[in-house]
């Protein structure tokens, strides 16, 4: 079972067999998925009818619109974009912020506030979408209804979807600069006010470059799951539609290339990002 | 003095943010959930306090069974994805050397970098009539007609464990990877056999990583949305889509915010009963 | 003569992609006996240990248990327990459980496992905490917990891998004694491996020097001490001083030596194949070194030191002096016999040929 310990060759054999069976299950949907984004047939499907860039570069003309030519998927895209960049900052600093909190100071109920950070993680996402939906909505019709002011912020829409994400993804963010935060050495921070440096110079010039790896990780974990989001934004989201949820209305038409055009899109943007993310905090 | 001020400042300077995240966009809009759940709406300006939302749920089978449906397929679920992630675990943190290792691990992060719906859709491709495995079948003779295997509880099972793998691989692999091989050494060292040692040194360490994944499969599958509904047949209704029907088609938010205090009461009272029976808090678990 | 024995072992070889970590290495180790395995770190001792345990398979050579081959025994079957270098104590278990562990998986009942876990703690000196979780515990109080997790199984052959390590150096020497007292009481064979000469000195019937995957000599202590057969172990066992030269002559067992600055001295050849002209080491203990001014005796030989320095530590004080271009050490009597000596102070070194021995040269 571990390799000091003898194993029989049957063993090995399966396990290995197990393992390969396991990678396939992963990477087969995927695989797919991208390799029909290039098939000259306007449906998804075998038999193979040769390569074409036609679900992306199409213009329409032939009875194909590809995606670079779909105005509806593409501010799609760009909401999706403006979400993720909000979420992405807000998210982090709060998880600056939080982390210093709790890994740094000491008062009383700590520990009470700290399993009331963790709890997003034990709400399922369309509950958080759904209590938002109910508190802010709500409040804009009760405004709207008893004395005619229209709150409009808090009705489904961009707002809503950026306050839906940042309460969960808050709690992630937190938990990667904290856990690096842990790490740091204090006596480095002591060094610095040791050697002439003011708590918040020590504070900018010695912890927070540590941290940097952390923040980075943490933005491009934020990002990408604010990107993905369906569960939490389906419910909050107003006329400017996010990706996910375009393409989800889409999908329900009928699944064509163009669907398979951006989810290939999509896993190569993912992909690269947390390469990078991967690459930086390596480096750290 | 100066410094405690100093202090006091800072604290509060770094609370306040917290305290409005957590009270803006997670404690009040539940409570206010929960107020809403418990209003009846007489007409389309008056409301007044009742049990309606809940006595509609008790009294409508369709809704119960629904939840009950809900809550065992994702227990049944998160048992599957932690017994198919375990041996992967094991292996990249125990068995894998060097360069495997870290490629390994990324393979398993990899399906991740693509949305729940990709790989929703992923599996549609894979799995519907006209789709590939009912053409391979087909080529290799195994079928003579095209085969659906899409629209069954098979099938959403099968995407929800995919979704749910990663999150149990990541927490196993980093318990695993933190056990001293010599425990496991010392297990059979003394005489223990390959299941006496899984059961009674290994698994006892895994405890943490093993509760952390199965809370946050659990959380995932039961308020997964698109892959029962995408995946699932006629029959195969997920509670989370009666919650969407009742805000989204029907208007209904009353019944709506009652549904989702159900499952967020169910959603907690599993968690709660798994950590008691592990023995483990959600600080260690989570934190 | 393997009925004697409760481990042999004959021509075992481990190799790695590069060395050969155990290098034909054949050992016998009697009934209730202490036996250690003494060397460097990297001489390949750790792995001829879990050799022994069955974490490891030989390339080469048999591994016998009271006569049985071992070779193909996993090592839940193996007569063998082991206390792993980090003790391996399992943190989700009690104290209790722990020890209980072995004994469950030899199907013990119930009530016959408590009597003996209570028992087991009683002889090692824990009564009352099977219910503590070994996190609890003290560093020594854990030794004895992963000593008697052991013993309470009655292994043939108990291994022990460096466990006294993480010890501060006050209970280290205590847990020495009380390893030896232990290993007595019970009767049961140790096989013990360490770096530290001291713990194999103190505790050991037998100790092995190993370098480089193989035994340079197997000796009980007291001869590896004054008898060592190689420089190796002259060098690595106790302190020596190591004095480099040309071989003079050989009258009988005596060599005659000149030094490099061409002072002459003596010392008893202790390898074999020595021709006049060879360069030789000749290693004499620092107590075996007698500070002039004392009465010489006519049959020692000596050389002429300046002293650098004292450096006094209670019944181990000594002089560091310079003779012949090296730097030489000797005991410092603390029973008033000592002359006292300056800084740059000229002495004469001298000693018995006899306790003096003469290797040939290593590169």
């Amino acid at each position: 079972m571990i390799r000091s310990v003898p194993r029989s060759r049957w063993f090995d054999a399966i396990y290995l067999l197990y393992l390969v069976a396991f990678f396939v299950y992963l990477a087969l949907p995927l695989i797919v998925t991208g390799v029909f984004a290039f098939n000259d047939a306007p449906f998804p499907s075998l038999p193979w009818k040769g390569f074409t860039l036609d679900w992306y570069l199409a213009d329409g003309t032939g009875g194909r619109t590809g995606l670079f030519h779909d105005d509806g998927l593409l501010s799609a895209l760009w909401v999706s974009v403006q979400i993720a960049f909000w979420v992405t900052l807000v998210s982090v600093s709060l998880g600056c912020v939080n982390a210093v909190l709790f890994e740094r100071l000491n008062f009383r109920g700590k520990e009470l506030l700290y399993l009331l950070m963790l709890l997003p993680l034990v709400i399922p996402g369309v509950i958080l979408g759904v209590s938002i939906l109910v508190f802010y909505s709500g409040m804009a019709n009760d405004a709207s209804r008893l004395w005619g002011i229209e709150l409009d912020l808090f009705r489904p829409g961009m707002t809503l979807v950026v306050m839906g994400q940042v309460a969960f993804i808050a709690t992630l963010s937190t938990l990667v600069i904290a856990a690096r935060l842990r790490k740091f050495d204090r006596q480095l921070e002591e060094a610095a006010l040791n050697l002439g440096a003011t708590p918040l110079m020590a504070w900018f010039t010695v912890t927070l470059p540590w941290l940097m790896p952390s923040i980075f990780g943490a933005g491009a974990m934020a990002f990408l799951m604010s990107f993905e989001n369906f569960n939490t934004t389906v419910m909050l989201t107003g006329s400017d539609t996010p990706l996910t949820v375009a393409l989800f209305n889409r999908l329900r038409e009928g699944s064509t290339p163009v669907l398979n055009a951006v989810a290939l899109f999509l896993m190569v943007g993912s992909a690269l990002l947390a390469m990078v993310a991967m690459r930086r905090s390596d480096r750290g | 003095m100066m410094k405690d001020s100093a202090s006091r400042l800072s604290l509060w300077l770094l609370l306040t943010p917290f305290l409005l995240w957590i009270l803006l966009l997670v404690l009040v809009p539940h409570l206010q959930m929960l107020r809403v759940s418990f209003q009846v709406r007489e007409s389309w300006d008056t409301l007044v306090w009742g049990f309606d939302q809940y006595q509609n749920f008790f009294t409508e089978s369709y809704y119960w069974r629904t939840f009950v449906r809900t809550g065992v397929m994702s227990l049944f679920t998160t048992f599957l994805t932690l017994i198919i992630a375990f041996p992967i675990a094991w292996y990249i943190a125990r068995l894998a050397r060097g360069r495997a290792r870290g490629l390994l691990f990324l393979a398993c992060l990899i399906p991740f970098w693509a949305s729940e719906l990709v790989r929703t859709y992923g599996w549609m491709i894979l799995l519907r009539e006209s789709g590939l495995i009912s053409s391979w079948l087909q080529l290799l003779g195994l079928a003579d007609a095209p085969v659906e295997m899409l629209y069954n509880d098979v099938a959403v099972i099968i995407g929800l464990v995919y979704n749910g793998l990663l999150f149990m691989v990541v927490p196993l692999v980093t318990t695993l990877d933190g056990m001293d091989e010599n425990l496991v050494e010392a297990g059979y060292d003394l005489g223990g056999g390959h299941l006496t040692v899984m059961r009674e040194v290994v698994v006892p360490w895994a405890m943490p990583g093993i509760v952390s994944g199965c809370i946050v499969v659990f959380m995932l599958t039961l308020g997964s949305y698109l892959t029962p509904i995408l995946m699932g047949g006629k029959d195969s209704a997920w509670f989370t889509q009666q919650i969407f029907t009742q805000f989204i088609t029907r208007f209904n938010w009353e019944q709506g915010a009652a549904l989702g205090v159900l499952l967020l009461f169910l959603s907690s009272v599993i968690v709660w009963i798994g950590l008691r029976l592990s023995g483990q808090s959600l600080r260690k678990v989570m934190g | 003569m393997t009925s004697h024995s409760d481990l042999s072992c004959t021509g075992l070889v481990r190799r790695f992609s590069g060395h050969t970590a155990v290098d034909h290495v054949s050992l016998d180790v009697p009934a209730g006996t202490f036996f250690s395995i003494l060397g460097p770190s990297g001489c390949g001792k750790t792995t001829l240990l879990r050799l022994l345990a069955g974490f490891d398979k030989p390339d080469e050579g048999d591994i016998h248990i009271r006569g049985q081959r071992m070779n193909d025994v996993p090592p839940n079957h193996r007569p063998v327990n082991m206390v792993f270098q980090h003790l391996a104590l399992f943190p989700t278990m009690s104290v209790g459980e722990n020890i209980g562990y072995g004994l469950k998986r030899q199907k013990v009942p119930a009530a016959e496992r408590q009597k003996r876990i209570v028992q087991v703690l009683e002889q090692v000196g824990l009564p009352d905490l099977a219910g503590r979780n070994p996190q609890q515990l003290s560093g020594g109080q854990r030794q004895r917990v992963a000593l008697a997790r052991c013993l309470v199984l009655k292994p043939t052959l108990l291994l022990l891998d460096e466990p006294l390590g993480a010890l501060d150096l006050k209970l280290r020497e205590q847990m020495k004694v009380e390893l030896k007292h232990l290993q007595k009481a019970f009767g049961t064979t140790f096989v013990y491996i360490t770096h530290d000469q001291s713990e194999a000195m103190v505790m050991s019937d037998q100790v092995a020097v190993m370098r480089n995957g193989r035994f340079d000599q197997v000796a009980p202590p007291e001869v590896l001490y004054r008898q060592p057969e190689t420089p190796f172990v002259a060098g690595f066992v106790g302190d020596n001083n190591r004095l480099r030269g040309d071989l003079v002559s050989v009258e009988g067992e005596l060599a005659d030596i000149r030094l490099d600055d061409g002072s002459r001295v003596r010392g008893r050849i202790a390898c074999e194949g020595l021709e006049p002209g060879s360069r030789v080491d000749l290693f004499v203990r620092p107590e075996s070194l007698v500070l002039a001014g004392e009465a010489i005796n006519p049959g020692y030989t000596g050389m002429d030191a300046r002293i650098r320095t004292t450096l006094f530590d209670g019944a181990n004080s000594r002089v560091e002096a310079e003779a012949a271009g090296q730097t030489v050490y000797a005991r410092l009597p603390q029973d008033g016999s000592a002359p006292r000596l300056g800084e740059n102070a000229a002495v004469r070194l001298a000693w018995d040929p006899i306790l003096a021995r003469v290797f040939e040269a290593a590169t």
